[in-house]
């Protein structure tokens, strides 16, 4: 059976290591604070400003100057530190941040990513996503294997434009897990009553022994 | 030399001009120059060009000079809760200039401390980098980005002394201390003005010399995206 999007974001959460600094994206990456292993120290940031974001207010708590990049109101934790948006990506930039857990419209079996923009529909921006990809320590992108329409996506190469080229380290899908290596994709991992046969015909990407 | 103004309007006179470039601080609704921004709207200045990260909503923040048609261009990372944005550009009233945003915010930093350009990994091998100058560092490829130099900018802090001297509070800080630094003048408004000598100087966040004109005023703070949980 696939992974659903909380078994995914636990298997997202296996990848941290005690006293990181993590950021993480929109969506089911934002699940992966609710399975820090107890006892490990997990610092999240928040590009917009803040390290050590912690969980949403009760109503007595909501602050309009406290909020994640997703702009939804949140606390802070007694190891919180602000600072301003420059400080922010230059803590992002300079490689500070161990890891990015992510979403993905599109990854190639290169590591390129896309995940801003759908030409002439989706012209939202590409946020923070390609500072964080071009700067952090390693790249996780949590997503579903196929889209609503049942394509792949993971590709030869993305179609999409793209937010960063070679950025990405390691695949968690509903189906499995595969990491990037210099000649294409390799599985390390399936999920339950998934085979490897299930992953490689739903997958477009280049898939190493 | 005062720097406190009566009023939003009276702190932005003789600063706004057509055709103008704003660098605007806040991040979504967050930390916004609400009063500011309402001000240029007051005002009627039209062709702007907008540096911000966000666009507001349709109707606060810098979306009501969407509404009223006074903005050309914006310089942001991220419009997606602007439906009145997404028209525009679709019917080609309004430009974007996509940029990421820690580079958005580098370009404000680097303008107001004298750098006209900088490399950054950021971007490399996306459209973003098109016909942007590249360089090799140590083996790794670099694209230049270059400073905004605003003609004005708008900032919201928290607190302010006499002389100016900023105190921002959490999440509310974000683009504002880069947005105050890249123009040739910069006009804040605050919470609150309080006697100079009674802030820690040890904890100010911008030091009043960035700071041209201050205004004090009651703000609305709305929120963009109320998430809680049960106590």
């Amino acid at each position: 059976m696939p992974w659903d999007r909380n078994q995914m974001a636990a298997r997202a959460a296996q990848e941290l290591e005690d006293g990181m600094y993590v950021n993480l994206g929109i969506g089911i990456p934002t699940l992966v604070s609710n399975y820090i292993p107890d006892g490990m120290t997990v610092t999240l940031q928040s590009e917009n400003g803040m390290l050590g974001m912690g969980p949403f207010p009760t109503e007595d708590e909501v602050d309009a100057d406290l909020i994640n990049a997703g702009k939804q109101t949140i606390t802070e934790l007694p190891q919180t530190a602000y600072f301003d948006s420059a400080q922010s990506f230059g803590m992002i930039r300079g490689g500070k941040i161990a890891m990015a857990i992510l979403g993905a419209m599109e990854v190639a079996e290169n590591g390129d990513l896309a995940n801003w923009m759908i030409p002439g529909k989706l012209i939202k921006g590409m946020g923070g996503a390609m500072d964080l990809v071009a700067g952090v320590g390693r790249v996780i992108v949590v997503m579903d294997h196929t889209n609503k329409r049942g394509e792949t996506k993971l590709l030869t190469e993305c179609t999409l434009p793209l937010t960063g080229k070679g950025v990405v380290d390691l695949i968690i899908t509903n189906l499995g897990v595969l990491e990037v290596v210099d000649s294409g994709l390799k599985i390390i991992e399936t999920a339950p009553e998934v085979t490897e046969e299930d992953i490689r015909a739903a997958t477009e990407a280049k898939i190493i022994n | 030399m005062g720097k406190i103004y009566g009023s939003a309007s009276e702190a932005l006179d003789g600063l706004l001009f057509d055709g103008m470039l704003i660098a605007a601080g806040g991040f979504g609704l967050c930390g916004i120059p609400e009063l500011l921004i309402q001000a240029v709207q007051d005002a009627g200045t039209k062709d702007l060009t907008v540096a911000s990260n966000n666009a507001g909503v349709d109707e606060f923040g810098l979306g009501i000079l969407l509404q009223t048609k006074q903005v050309k261009k914006m310089m942001s990372s991220y419009v997606g809760e602007n439906d009145l944005f997404m028209q525009q550009y679709l019917s080609g009233e309004l430009e974007i200039e996509f940029n990421p945003q820690g580079t958005l915010a580098e370009r404000m930093r680097a303008a107001g401390c004298g750098i006209p350009g900088f490399y950054t990994k950021t971007g490399v091998g996306t459209v973003i980098a098109e016909g942007k100058e590249h360089k090799d560092f140590n083996g790794e490829t670099f694209i230049m980005e270059e400073g905004i130099f605003a003609d004005l900018s708008i900032v919201k802090a928290w607190k302010a002394d006499e002389t100016g001297n900023l105190v921002f509070r959490k999440t509310a800080r974000n683009f504002n201390p880069p947005a105050a630094m890249c123009g040739k003048v910069c006009v804040v408004e605050v919470e609150e003005i309080v006697p100079t000598g009674s802030l820690d100087p040890d904890t100010i966040h911008l030091p009043g010399i960035y700071v041209h004109r201050l205004i004090q005023g009651a703000h609305e703070k709305r929120i963009e995206q109320r998430t809680t949980r049960t106590a």
